[in-house]
Order: C-alpha cells, then sequence, then structure tokens
C-alpha cells in the first residue's frame, strides 16, 4: 500500500513538470510531435531509475566519508558520466532501444528533472535503510512516468493547436505555455489524494 | 590631438562593452527570447523577493564561471570542455550554496532544490559554451552580468505579477533580517490564489511572452516603414535629380545658361533647386 501511495504520489499529486517545474526545457522543446515526445519520456524514464540507484550509492558514500557539502557536484558528475555509459552500453547491447532513444540521450544531462529527483529522494527517504534504495528506484521511475505522461498530453494538444487560428503573438511558446497552464489546472485536482 | 584620438576610442571602447551588457537584457533577454532556465523562472517566482533572491544567485554564478571558462579556454581540451565548464558551474553553485545558508538562511530555505538545481540550468552552460569560450576575461565577465541581470529583471518582473495578483502583496517578505514590502490590505480580500500555484507561473510567462512579442513586432513594423519612409524619401530625391538633368539638358539645348552645369556638380540639394528652377 505504501508503495501504491508512492507510485501514485510521483505519477499524479507530485508531477515533476505540472507541480513541480522540474524539465520544463525538454516539455516545451520537445513536445511538438506525440512520437519524439514519446522517444523523451522513455529515455528520461529509463535515466531517471537508473540514476536514482547511482544517487544513493554515492549519498551512501558521501555520508560515510562525512562529506555531504560535495552532493551538488558528485550527483551532476555522476550522471554525466551515467547518460554517457548508458549511450555506450545500449549501442552496443541493445541498438533497436539505442536508435529509438537516439538524440534524446545526450539532451538529458541538462535535464533538471534527472538531478532534481536525485536530490529530492535524498531529501524525502534519506539513505539510512536498505528499503530506501527501493523507494529511490521505485520513485525516479514513476516520476519518469509523470513527465512522459504530461509531454506526451501537451503533444497531443500540440500537434492540434498547430491547425488552429492563433493571434500572431500568442504562437509558439506562449500559447504552449498556456496549455500547460490548463493541463496544470487540471492536475491540482490531484492534489491531497495520497497525502 | 591625441589624448583627443584616444578619448574617442576610450568612449567606443566604452560603448560596446554596454553594449554587451545591454545585449543580456534587453535583446537577448534569456527568459523571454532565447527561453533558457525556465524552470526555476516558473518555480521561484511566486513572489519578487525569492525572483530576486534566485536570480541574483544565478548572476554571480553565472560571472564567475564565465571569469573561470574564459580564463582557461586556452587550458582546456576541446573533448572534455562540457565535462570542466559543469565542474567548474557546480563548485560555484556549492559556494552559493554555502554562502546563502550560513547569512541568508530564510532565502536559503524557500528557494529550496531550485538552488542546487543552478548547475543544470541552461543559461549558464550556454554562456559559457556560447560566449566565455571564445572572448576575453573582461568581455565574458561583463556578459555573464548582462545575462545575469537580465536573468533576475525576468524572474523579478513575473514574481512582481504572480505575488500581486496572488496575494495582494509587493515585495513582501524578509530578506537577511529585514522586514520589507507592503501588504495591500484591499487586494488581499480579493487576490486570486491560482496565480500562486504552478499553474499561475505557467500563465504569467505564457502572457507576458506574447506581450513581449506584440511589442517587438510592432517596433520592427515602425522600423520597416521608416526605412520604406526613407527609402521612398531617396528615391524621390534620386527622381527629382534625374528630372533636373533632364531639364539641365533640356536647358543646355536650348542655350540658356551654363551655370546649371556647376550647380550638377555640387549637392542634390542645389540640384534640387536648380531643378526647380527650371521648373520656373
Amino acid at each position: 500500500m505504501e508503495f501504491l501511495i508512492l507510485i501514485v504520489s510521483a505519477i499524479f499529486v507530485n508531477n515533476f513538470i505540472l507541480s513541480q517545474f522540474l524539465g520544463i526545457c525538454p516539455f516545451l522543446g520537445v513536445s511538438k510531435k506525440t512520437d519524439t515526445a514519446l522517444g523523451m519520456g522513455l529515455a528520461v524514464i529509463f535515466v531517471m531509475g537508473v540514476a536514482s540507484i547511482f544517487a544513493w550509492l554515492v549519498q551512501k558514500l558521501l555520508v560515510a566519508l562525512h562529506v555531504e557539502y560535495l552532493q551538488t557536484i558528485s550527483f551532476i558528475l555522476v550522471i554525466a558520466a551515467l547518460v554517457q555509459l548508458v549511450e555506450m552500453v545500449l549501442k552496443k547491447f541493445a541498438p533497436a532501444l539505442y536508435s529509438a532513444l537516439g538524440v534524446y540521450l545526450p539532451l538529458i544531462t541538462t535535464n533538471c528533472a534527472v538531478l532534481g529527483v536525485a536530490i529530492l529522494n535524498v531529501n524525502t527517504y534519506g539513505v539510512a535503510t536498505g528499503l530506501s534504495l527501493l523507494q529511490f528506484f521505485l520513485n525516479g521511475v514513476f516520476s519518469g512516468v509523470g513527465f512522459t505522461v504530461a509531454i506526451l498530453l501537451l503533444a497531443g494538444i500540440r500537434e492540434k493547436i498547430e491547425y488552429a487560428d492563433i493571434p500572431k503573438p500568442f504562437k509558439g511558446f506562449p500559447i504552449t505555455l498556456i496549455t500547460a497552464c490548463i493541463m496544470s489546472m487540471a492536475f491540482v485536482a490531484f492534489s491531497g489524494m495520497a497525502g | 590631438m591625441k589624448s583627443n584620438g584616444n578619448s574617442i576610442n576610450f568612449s567606443q571602447g566604452l560603448k560596446q562593452k554596454g553594449g554587451i551588457i545591454a545585449n543580456g537584457i534587453v535583446k537577448n533577454n534569456p527568459v523571454f527570447r532565447l527561453v533558457l532556465g525556465t524552470c526555476p523562472t516558473l518555480a521561484v517566482t511566486s513572489g519578487a523577493v525569492n525572483g530576486m533572491g534566485m536570480g541574483l544567485a544565478a548572476t554571480f554564478v553565472l560571472v564567475c564561471s564565465n571569469i573561470l571558462v574564459s580564463l582557461l579556454r586556452k587550458v582546456i581540451p576541446d573533448k572534455v570542455r562540457i565535462p570542466a565548464y559543469v565542474l567548474i558551474i557546480a563548485t560555484f553553485v556549492t559556494l552559493v550554496q554555502m554562502i546563502l545558508q550560513k547569512f541568508i538562511p530564510a532565502l536559503y530555505e524557500s528557494l529550496g532544490i531550485y538552488l542546487p538545481l543552478i548547475v543544470v540550468n541552461c543559461i549558464i552552460l550556454a554562456r559559457a559554451e556560447a560566449f566565455a569560450s571564445t572572448n576575453k576575461v573582461l568581455d565574458s565577465a561583463l556578459d555573464g552580468l548582462g545575462m545575469g541581470l537580465g536573468f533576475t529583471a525576468s524572474l523579478m518582473l513575473i514574481g512582481l505579477i504572480r505575488e500581486f495578483l496572488g496575494a495582494g502583496t509587493l515585495f513582501y517578505g524578509e530578506l537577511a533580517g529585514l522586514q520589507m514590502g507592503v501588504k495591500i490590505a484591499a487586494f488581499e480580500s480579493v487576490s486570486m490564489n491560482i496565480f500562486i500555484l504552478p499553474a499561475g507561473g505557467f500563465l504569467v510567462f505564457g502572457i507576458l511572452m506574447a506581450v513581449i512579442n506584440a511589442i517587438s513586432d510592432y517596433a520592427r513594423k515602425r522600423k520597416e516603414e521608416k526605412e520604406k519612409k526613407q527609402i521612398a524619401l531617396i528615391e524621390s530625391a534620386e527622381a527629382q535629380q534625374r528630372i533636373s538633368e533632364a531639364f539641365g539638358g533640356a536647358s543646355e539645348k536650348n542655350g540658356v545658361n551654363e551655370v546649371n552645369e556647376d550647380v550638377k556638380t555640387e549637392s542634390g540639394v542645389e540640384l534640387k533647386n536648380a531643378a526647380e528652377g527650371g521648373n520656373d
């Protein structure tokens, strides 16, 4: 039950984009078409799941060495290295998946959602128990799912908006932001659902 | 004479340096024009004070990292430059975190997770890559300052609007132990909570961007019209010149005088006069 609450909360209640403002850049940049949005979403789920596990290990090490203030530097380095590694491993062993995720993988290094989920995990769960590793991983993966849901919904709407008659100053980013505003209003309804 | 030349050079240099700063604030405003760093833009702007704090923290990191990247631009190998930049930026972000935690703990708390996330703020990496890695130290520092101030100004503007509409206050908050800002009692009771919520952030940002697009469109149209007018003026002057030449040729044929010949070699204004004279 606890994990069910964690999952629902990660996808809907604390949706990364619409209620926490993490990962807005790819949300606005890669949401023109549904298939590219799906590719980005899958890449984010993958990297966030793996990065959460590594964040747990790194934080454990930092706590053991009493150098918690190095958190920001070590996390960003680990994530950058990890993305590179994931890219190489995928290229070698799963070329189909690699070509599907393709250009989105390197973009993820500068996606604040990945660093964000690592820091949030440390702040909420800590690394004291072995159970927290599972919490880290689940939160990482399902926050990624929440990201994918939001970016897919927006991409679907943007495909339709393409053909609508919009006042000229609103074309492009402004109308996308206002669409996101209305989506965010809908997601407010989830707040309080899972504590 | 020499000192005069120097002062001209100096003022031109000053103008150029000012141009670098203004470029970041107005022409290439990172938030509204380049659409970089949108996450903190939306997340911390529920109040103007928070926006300002975030903006200034980012400005500090931006200036410092630009200076260091520019200093090391000949040392860092091309292949590992991105990780090197990220490391430089992360160092300064950690520094800012420590300073804020020590001296302005209230701001540290309210910026929360977005403070360490300055590391992945695309503005900073983008300026390191696009400007500091190819320019001199002073120019890079000024570019960082301009971009940072542009970022701060945009954040404060969004924060101000959201705070006013959402909570009915202006600059309300505590900064370094100082109570500041005003609370407007009349607006407090009719404030719209939606503007403080994430949805309000998207809405205000979107509408502001549309307004800025409309203004810059209008300015461009005005400029184009002005240019068209100037072109028309030049064309009409040329036409008059041609007319006057034709008249001049005609008068020469008639053998009236040789003055027209002299006038033609001088400025166009006199040519015009001559043409009018010809008309008469």
